[in-house]
């Protein structure tokens, strides 16, 4: 793979006392969606968290568009053109739609036509564009939490479990959302524990295990590789 | 208009609206509709801890951060205004070099404070405003030759503003240099918590909301949390200084009661917390219900005793000394029927 936008290198992370990553390698390509795949609990939030910035990486290096980033700022980072959205969607509630997505817009006024566009994704929002934030839906706060991320232009999204606990209806519009930032091409790497929609939206895949990367390659080979699939993920081809 | 003069930040709610119109127009009118001089020195109290809570406010209930030090910092003011009016002599040069001088030096010791401990946890960050809140208190009660000590000191205002300045009769009230300097207080005040409600409903004051409600996400999104924490406790720091700036024109006297105790410090707290944290309108109704409770709470509780004689115990416990431990019953229950202040529960309606 040449120049990937996010390169890590043996990453360390310990939160606490605890030591969660093991040295993660992993490149992330440009213009494409890499799905951060295994079962709870292997590291995959604390990889997306290290890379924000949350956590301090103990050892090993991360590198963003070529410039190594492990020793800044998490608002540094994302001022570069990383964005975020966690996976307990991080809006803020006391605040209205609009407020939340004028915040997000960092660089300057939320511009219209990537609102629009914005609207278009997720029509709820324009409906609740004055309401308070903490009043919507489990739904609609995770699209909040998407549209924020997408107000400003990122060279890099990191997207936690997005389509978590939502009814279906809503992960495919949340599907839908991720498949027209992916169309743009914007690079991103995706968490996800719904096999199917990451089968859907990811072109590369890589598999955690106990704080490493176990496994990294095309989607395509891991969604059709039903021993490979069996070994890492523990799914047969029927639940995937 | 008027949404422009208050920020777009409306009441929100019809009971609301009308307490705190019932709160300007009694403000602005108190010289005429409470003559006497209790009622205009509670009058001018009120709009001093009303400015001074709201300067609290910024702090705790926009940006989430808890400091013992803004008593010091409203000293800081008072101080400044007595000692520029000690040496620089009486006029309103002194009286406003020793406002900014105030507000500038509380700003910088905020901003040393934070520097300190705001990059590191906002906990921290109450520690060490205890402690220097703490030790400026006994520094200016062992520097009794600049500050007057225990005793502080008393100082003269210009001629203008003092109550052997008669200017007239109006409405069968004699217009001195005292009900002047009542205006002075009011309408600086009015214009500083204009001043605040613009800061909270500007952009700033958003970052500060989401920070306040998580900080990492603030960061996340790439708002640098340590820098608008500094920025905020350093505005809120000066507008304290200049609230304490105004007590100690109205009084013509600070020591160390009057502005830097820590029973001030509690006042505020109370003040904010009774009218709602995160609201600015709350600090005007928190500091105008705590202001007329400590001044008038004993009044009426002698008259409930009286009216009680007969019944031993309540006559008893309605006795006025004891109005600190109803102050505190009616602080207790206010907290536990109204967790998001007064302001809180008129909007919600719950």
């Amino acid at each position: 793979m040449s120049d990937p936008i996010l390169r890590l290198e043996g990453v360390h992370t310990d939160i606490a006392q605890y030591h969660i990553l093991h040295g993660v390698d992993l490149d992330v390509p440009r213009g494409a969606v890499t799905m951060l795949l295994g079962r709870n609990g292997v590291g995959k939030t604390t990889t997306l968290r290290t890379i924000i910035g949350h956590w301090t990486a103990r050892a090993g290096r991360i590198a963003f568009d070529g410039a190594d980033i492990t020793a800044m700022r998490t608002s540094d980072r994302a001022r570069a053109g990383i964005g975020y959205v966690p996976e307990d969607m991080g809006i803020f509630s006391d605040l209205t739609v609009e407020e939340n997505m004028t915040l997000a817009a960092v660089s300057g006024p939320l511009d219209p036509v990537r609102r629009d566009r914005i609207f278009a994704a997720f029509p709820p929002l324009r409906t609740f564009w004055r309401s308070a934030a903490g009043t919507l839906s489990g739904g609609q706060k995770q699209m909040l939490s998407i549209a924020r991320a997408m107000a400003e232009e990122r060279r890099l999204y990191l997207i936690d479990e997005p389509t978590k606990g939502l009814a279906p209806a809503i992960v495919s519009t949340m599907a839908g959302a991720l498949r027209d930032l992916k169309t743009e091409g914007a690079s991103i790497l995706l968490v996800e524990q719904n096999f199917a929609v990451a089968k859907a939206l990811g072109d590369h895949a890589a598999v955690m295990d106990d704080g490493r990367i176990i496994w990294s390659g095309p989607m395509q080979t891991l969604a059709t590789d039903a021993a490979l699939l069996e070994r890492l993920m523990g799914l047969s081809m029927e639940q995937a | 208009m008027l949404m422009r003069l208050i920020s777009g930040d409306s009441p929100r709610s019809r009971l609301l609206t009308a307490l705190l119109l019932v709160i300007f127009f009694g403000l602005l009118f108190a010289p005429f509709l409470f003559p006497g001089v209790r009622a205009l020195e509670t009058a001018a109290r009120i709009c001093v801890f009303i400015l001074l809570a709201a300067s609290y406010d910024l702090l705790l209930g926009y940006t989430g951060v808890v400091s013992f030090a803004h008593a010091m910092f409203f000293g800081m003011g008072a101080y400044g205004v007595g000692l520029a009016s000690q040496h620089m002599g009486r006029g309103f040069g002194s009286l406003i070099f020793g406002s900014l001088a105030g507000a500038a030096l509380a700003a910088a010791f905020a901003l040393v404070i934070a520097l300190f401990s705001l990059r590191v946890r906002a906990i921290f960050f109450a520690m060490i405003t205890l402690a220097v809140a703490s030790a400026m208190a006994v520094l200016v009660s062992q520097l009794s030759q600049i500050t007057g000590g225990e005793d502080g000191f008393t100082f003269q205002i210009p001629r203008a503003l003092g109550p052997a300045n008669r200017m007239g009769e109006f409405g069968g009230i004699n217009i001195t240099g005292k009900i002047l300097n009542y205006y002075v207080v009011f309408f600086v005040s009015l214009a500083l918590f204009l001043s605040l409600l613009r800061i909270v409903n500007s952009p700033f004051g958003r970052v500060l909301q989401a920070i306040r409600e998580n900080d990492f996400r603030a960061e996340a999104i790439g708002y640098r949390v340590v820098r608008y924490r500094i920025i905020a406790t350093c505005i809120s720091a000066a507008v304290a200084a200049l609230a304490g700036s105004l007590f100690a024109l109205w009084l013509r006297y600070v020591g160390p009661d009057t502005t830097l105790s820590f029973a001030i410090m509690l006042d505020i707290l109370l003040m904010v917390v009774i009218g709602g944290m995160g609201t600015i309108w709350g600090a005007a109704i928190g500091a105008t219900l705590m202001v007329l409770a400590q001044t008038y709470l004993q009044n009426l509780m002698g008259s409930a005793a009286e009216a009680t004689a007969a019944i031993p115990l309540l006559s008893r416990l309605l006795d006025p000394d004891r109005w600190l431990l109803w102050l505190g019953v009616l602080f207790i229950l206010s907290v536990y029927f109204f967790p998001a202040g007064i302001v809180g529960r008129l909007r919600t309606g719950r």
